[in-house]
């Protein structure tokens, strides 16, 4: 059926998204075979969904978060290409969708996709009212996510990159956290002191209720050398080299597509 | 048709950060005290044939969250005392309504058109206030309206056709008053000579020109475009610290220079090219940004640009179309560059200052504003930000100084572009508009207090979503399975079409079919269309065969493209054509070559020192946290964090270094995927010295291979580019000090062994105000550089890393502090008020040891000691690091008499370096005779101390961390 070495990531880009490139190479470093396509060319041929393994929404400024962040796209991919995204999770494809992609994500339905509850959450402009580029301190709770497993086993928080201006997650009501919560829906967080954008009860991502589907803040596509850490010269004095360390980043992209290769051999 | 009103709103629960920010801005401009709080909304109007149910379902479906707005349908009734509305004015780019525009037509198949604004109900303001508050901080009249009620229009302004009409002007019969007067009152701004220099074609060509032909030729020998007074013969009064090869004393003793630029800049790399550095430099000053090899397969090229008299005006498009700019200069360099970092440096006047001149913005508006310009260009282009600077000098205040640079990368085949007779001239991008006209030589004019009335036209508003969308079709074209789609391609830059079709077809004859240029409205008559400098545009050179292709790959990134010609007329003419008649015709000979050389005078006199009669030596604590706080030396964290300094995931070295996040020396990035080949990339300003422009020139060349070699740079892989800022060249003295800082150039270029690749000038930065006083700049000198970085996991950061290494002064300290930070802060300090002179024997040298000494990997931090000197550089790696440090005092003062002299002199050439003892014997054994020694150790106690001194690193990190006051 694929070549089982392989699996295809399919990269969903538009005008404006650009951190597409740096997606592609988290998957091809995890072992997929990254495949950008531009959304009028997806509109045109969506069978290339049925073809993908695994499916990356990347960060940026779709057609320029005109509106809102994601709103343009979001309301785009709704009227063009929803079914066969939905189609692809379904069949247990997993989604991954950093910044940009978590914004488009939760105005198109795919997330928080709730086990029957018809909820909805917002990413709106972080507190601060500005645009902020840093690493924040992240922990992962115990949940369904598929990207984040194993992550969640220490008690340590652990830095990521963030980069956006409309981060602040707020759910449509109090409920609906709790829920997100009770149902280990919630997979990434911020800790307590390191809160960037006044994020409801700190959430910094979330996945679906299937726990294939990851939205977040961070970017996890932007940690997958050691050399990309903000300290990593004092963590490695005199140019000493942890080459053991997995980054977090790369992490998740390996735990996807090891999930699809486990999947994949059990079904053949 | 009718206009649709539509508010959106946050609700209570989603809060309005937006207004807190309103309201923290105007508390920050004075005009806060009464104002309460501020409710912020968007405001939509829409145009179209749109039913009561369609503009339902915009609002549901696009422009509200179901979880977080409140949708108002016309107008919510005032919620505050004052309310006020902020829209563009018509015409003015709005790049949010293009967007939904696009978006509502692909939703509904019905075409709209659409205009944003913003309204602002303010609570505790009277009309006054919130008048004050609209102008000062919501508004700029060059580009929006201010209405103090909803703006709900029944029709939209729209164009209306003109008729198409050849105008000529009246040249070949004018006497010189009428000559200067044509040249200033049609914006031509060219000198007398100039314009004798047209006269005299147009009286052989036996007519008069066109009005299309004399604005073509006003464009192309601007001095923006043709860098005329950089390439002037230019007799030269005054001394040469060393010789310059090419250059004669004539019979009047005056250094007689014939093409100042070719002979100093350029004259050292073509140098330093015949001397082992050709097969490097892979183009040097004749495309859009200089270009050098990175790997066996890689370029990679550098382009640093200004874009300051827009950015007076209307700063946060300034600064934008700015960084847009350069990075068209990028995208169309070669066969057009994948651009992978951006840099900037401002100057502008002292955030503190009470009041600025008439026909000024304030400078913590324009700081603002400009960084808000180049945050949402760089971050929507997916451009790394991550180096830069702000400098300060009241001198700045008409004028302040908006550098924008960016580095590109591209396959080495892909580095020469070379455009074909017969092939097509292909626009695309942003369309074309009248806004940006007279851009070119706006910028080489003077501005005064009425420039922003006349010149309202030469402001814009940048568009990135139309800029990346056509990178991404460009780039898609550059890398096609069948080979490059073009032949050749540039940016519309200054001049718009006519510099971009004019210098592509210099060698071929060209011609154009304006008509068919697409046009953001109707009525542009065929002059507008031609040198409009409307962004986002780039135009290529297409063999016919491949337009079909470019085509298709435009259609699918949505991008707008137009043939507007073709290359290649029987002698080389440039025909402009509208319709079916010829508006223009020019001869691409005389545009390029016929430009008047007139001899300049140029006039040195060396400034004179003038020592203070008494001296008192500052305390030194006082002295650091001053230095620390001096607003040119304290963090710009509250501006380095808006950019995105990491998307691409390229970046390895990011601006801030350490656990406590100190300022870093120079940035790296991975230009290529997979390899551990990197890239460093720095600036040197030391315009503190500007009272002789040679050693302000020479110290900033160091300071940048300083800075450079600091992370791990190899000093013999380092690229530069020039970029001068001047008040005026218009008499002997300012020009003498131009060629001074050239010297200086050619000079430092040669020693560092660091070629010139590409350059830019801005000669005209003074401001002359209602009552006749000109302010001008301080000469200003921008040096960038970008230096190869063998492998990136040998790279070091400026933080210190642990307590027991000790810090070791490369590099000898002596008491010259003219124009020194320490004399800023403490005017009656010690010292001599020379100015510190680069030692270009030893400078190089040390930049090659120190190198060495990181290369072996005995270096744990390293980092530059410049502005402020040794103690501060030291302090800043302690609490970057978080490691106390004990300072041996006596070793820093060697034989200098006061110890402030030896903490804070800038003497150039200077590093710090922190060192385990085990690895003194190695290192001592690298830097052999070069003067070091060791000044410091770092211990547990979180403090900086020695005799007579002794601070907690908090108290040092926090004066740094606050001294923007941003």
């Amino acid at each position: 059926m694929f070549d089982m070495a392989r699996p295809k990531a399919l990269i969903l880009t538009a005008p404006g998204i650009n951190c597409d490139a740096e997606l592609c190479e988290a998957f091809d470093l995890a072992g997929a075979e990254p495949m950008p396509v531009h959304i009028n060319r997806l509109t045109r041929a969506p069978h290339l969904l049925d073809e993908a393994h695994l499916i990356g929404l990347p960060g940026g400024f779709s057609y320029g978060d005109a509106i809102a962040a994601g709103r343009i796209c979001a309301a785009l991919i709704r009227t063009r290409i929803i079914d066969g995204l939905k189609g692809a999770v379904a069949r247990g494809c997993p989604m991954i969708a950093p910044c940009n992609g978590f914004q488009i994500a939760v105005q198109t339905g795919l997330l928080p996709n709730m086990d029957k509850h018809e909820a909805r959450v917002a990413l709106l402009h972080n507190d601060g009212g500005r645009f902020v580029d840093r690493w924040v301190q992240v922990e992962y709770p115990k949940s369904l996510c598929v990207w984040t497993k194993g992550l969640d086993a220490g008690t340590d928080t652990q830095l990521l990159p963030i980069a956006h201006g409309e981060g602040r997650f707020l759910p449509d009501c109090d409920a609906t956290l709790h829920a997100l919560d009770k149902a280990g829906q919630i997979a990434v967080r911020y800790a307590a002191d390191d809160d960037p954008n006044g994020s409801r009860g700190l959430v910094a991502g979330i996945c679906d209720a299937s726990g294939m589907v990851l939205g977040l803040m961070p970017h996890p596509e932007r940690y997958l050398h050691w050399t990309q850490h903000p300290t990593w010269t004092a963590t490695h004095p005199g140019g000493g080299v942890d080459t053991d360390s997995q980054p977090a980043g790369l992490a998740m992209f390996r735990n996807a597509v090891e999930h699809v290769m486990a999947h994949a051999s059990c079904t053949t | 048709m009718s206009v649709h009103r539509v508010e959106v709103r946050p609700t209570t629960d989603a809060g309005d950060p937006q207004g807190r920010s309103v309201k923290s801005t105007a508390t920050a401009a004075g005009l806060g005290a009464d104002l309460d709080h501020v409710d912020t909304a968007t405001v939509y109007l829409l145009e179209g044939d749109l039913s009561d149910a369609d503009v339902q379902r915009l609002a549901e479906e696009l422009l509200a969250d179901p979880v977080a707005d409140l949708v108002t349908f016309g107008a919510a009734a005032p919620m505050a005392s004052q309310l006020i509305e902020v829209h563009p004015q018509p015409g003015v780019m709005d790049p949010a309504a293009e967007a939904v525009e696009a978006a509502i037509e692909a939703l509904l198949d019905k075409p709209v058109s659409v205009r944003t604004g913003r309204r602002y109900d303010l609570h505790g303001l009277d009309a006054e206030q919130a008048d004050a508050l609209a102008r000062r901080c919501l508004s700029n009249p060059l580009i929006h309206q201010i209405h103090d009620a909803p703006h709900h229009p029944d029709a939209f302004e729209h164009g209306h056709e003109r008729e198409i009409v050849v105008n000529t002007v009246t040249l070949t019969t004018l006497d010189d008053e009428a000559l200067t007067l044509l040249s200033r009152e049609a914006h031509l701004f060219l000198s007398l000579d100039e314009m004798h220099a047209l006269q005299a074609h147009y009286r052989e060509a036996g007519r008069e020109p066109a009005e299309i032909e004399l604005e073509t030729l006003a464009q192309t020998w601007s001095e923006h475009c043709v860098h005329k007074t950089l390439k002037a013969t230019i007799d030269y009064h005054g001394d040469l610290p060393l010789p310059i090869p090419n250059i004669a004393r004539g019979d009047n003793g005056a250094w007689h220079i014939d093409n100042l630029l070719k002979r100093t800049v350029a004259g050292a790399t073509y140098a330093l090219m015949a001397d082992g550095l050709d097969e490097w430099c892979l183009s040097v000053f004749v495309d859009n940004a200089g270009i050098v090899a990175f790997d066996d397969d890689t370029a990679v090229c550098f382009k640093v640009e200004t874009h300051n008299h827009p950015s007076a005006l209307e700063p946060y498009g300034g600064a934008a179309t700015g960084i847009g700019g350069c990075i068209r200069d990028v995208m169309g360099t070669g066969l057009s560059a994948r651009p992978i970092a951006a840099t900037n440096v401002f100057c502008v006047a002292p955030l503190g200052i009470a009041s600025v001149p008439a026909g000024c913005l304030h400078p913590r508006r324009i700081l603002n504003q400009v960084v808000a310009g180049v945050r949402d260009y760089g971050n929507r282009m997916g451009i790394p930000t991550l180096n830069g600077g702000v400098a300060f000098d009241e001198g700045y205040v008409g004028n302040p100084l908006v550098y924008c640079g960016c580095v590109g990368v591209m396959p080495r085949d892909r580095t020469h572009g070379d455009p074909q007779r017969g092939d097509r001239i292909i626009a695309m991008g942003g369309r074309t508009g009248r806004d940006g006209i007279h851009g070119a030589t706006f910028s080489s004019a003077e501005l005064t207090d009425t420039h922003a009335d006349e010149f309202s036209h030469a402001v814009q508003i940048g568009n990135a979503m139309t800029e990346k969308k056509t990178l991404d079709a460009i780039l898609e074209m550059r890398d096609h399975v069948d080979g490059c789609l073009f032949s050749a391609i540039t940016d519309c830059g200054a001049g718009g079409f006519s510099s971009a079709v004019g210098e592509m077809g210099e060698h071929l004859g060209a011609t154009v079919q304006l008509d068919r240029a697409p046009l953001k409205y109707i009525g542009l008559t065929p002059v507008e269309i031609w040198i409009s400098e409307a962004q986002e545009r780039m135009v290529l050179s297409v063999p016919a065969s491949n337009v079909d292709a470019i085509a298709a790959i435009c259609v699918d990134h949505e991008v707008e493209w137009c043939d507007l010609g073709e290359f290649g007329t029987p002698g080389e003419v440039l025909i402009l054509n509208h319709g079916n008649t010829e508006v223009g015709r020019l001869s691409m000979d005389f545009m390029h070559n016929g430009l008047p050389d007139r001899v300049r005078e140029a006039r040195w006199t060396p400034p004179v020192v003038v020592q203070p009669d008494t001296t008192i030596e500052p305390d030194l604590a006082d002295t650091l946290k001053a230095l620390l706080a001096h607003p040119d030396i304290a963090a710009k964290s509250t501006i380095i964090r808006q950019y995105d300094h990491e998307v691409q995931g390229r970046t390895v070295l990011k601006p801030h270094a350490g656990i406590h996040a100190g300022p870093a020396d120079a940035a790296v990035i991975t230009p290529v995927r997979g390899s551990t080949r990197g890239l460093a990339i720095a600036n040197g300003l030391a315009t503190g010295l500007c009272s002789d422009p040679y050693h302000m020139v020479t110290a900033a060349v160091d300071e940048c291979v300083r800075n450079l070699v600091c992370t791990g740079a190899d000093p013999d892989r380092i690229a530069i580019l020039d970029n001068y800022c001047w008040p005026g060249c218009d008499d002997p003295e300012r020009l003498g000090s131009l060629v001074r800082a050239s010297a200086g150039c050619h000079d430092a270029g040669m020693a560092y062994r660091t070629p010139f690749i590409s350059g830019k000038d801005s000669l005209n930065n003074q401001f002359t105000t209602e009552s006749g006083e000109t302010i001008r700049i301080p000469t200003t000198m921008l040096i960038s550089g970008f230096g190869i970085v063998d492998d990136i996991r040998t790279c070091v950061t400026m933080d210190a890393k642990a307590s027991g290494h000790v810090l070791v002064l490369v590099g000898e300290t002596t008491d010259a502090v003219g124009g020194s930070h320490l004399l800023k802060v403490t005017p009656d300090a010690p010292g001599s008020r020379a100015l510190p002179e680069t030692d270009l024997t030893r400078g190089p040298a040390t930049a090659r040891a120190v190198a060495r000494v990181i290369a072996a990997g005995l270096v744990y931090a390293a980092h530059d000691a410049s502005e402020g000197g040794v103690l501060l550089a030291a302090a800043e790696m302690a609490f970057a690091g978080g490691i106390g440090l004990a300072m041996d005092m006596d070793a820093i003062k060697g034989t200098l008499a006061s110890p402030a002299v030896a903490c804070f002199s800038q003497t150039a050439s200077r590093y710090l370096l922190e060192v385990s003892p085990d690895a003194m014997d190695a290192m001592d054994a690298i830097l052999d005779d070069l003067p070091h020694c060791v000044i410091g150790t770092f211990d547990d106690t979180n403090r900086l101390h020695s005799t007579g001194l002794d601070v907690p690193l908090q108290d040092l990190h926090d004066a740094w961390a606050n001294g923007l006051g941003l």
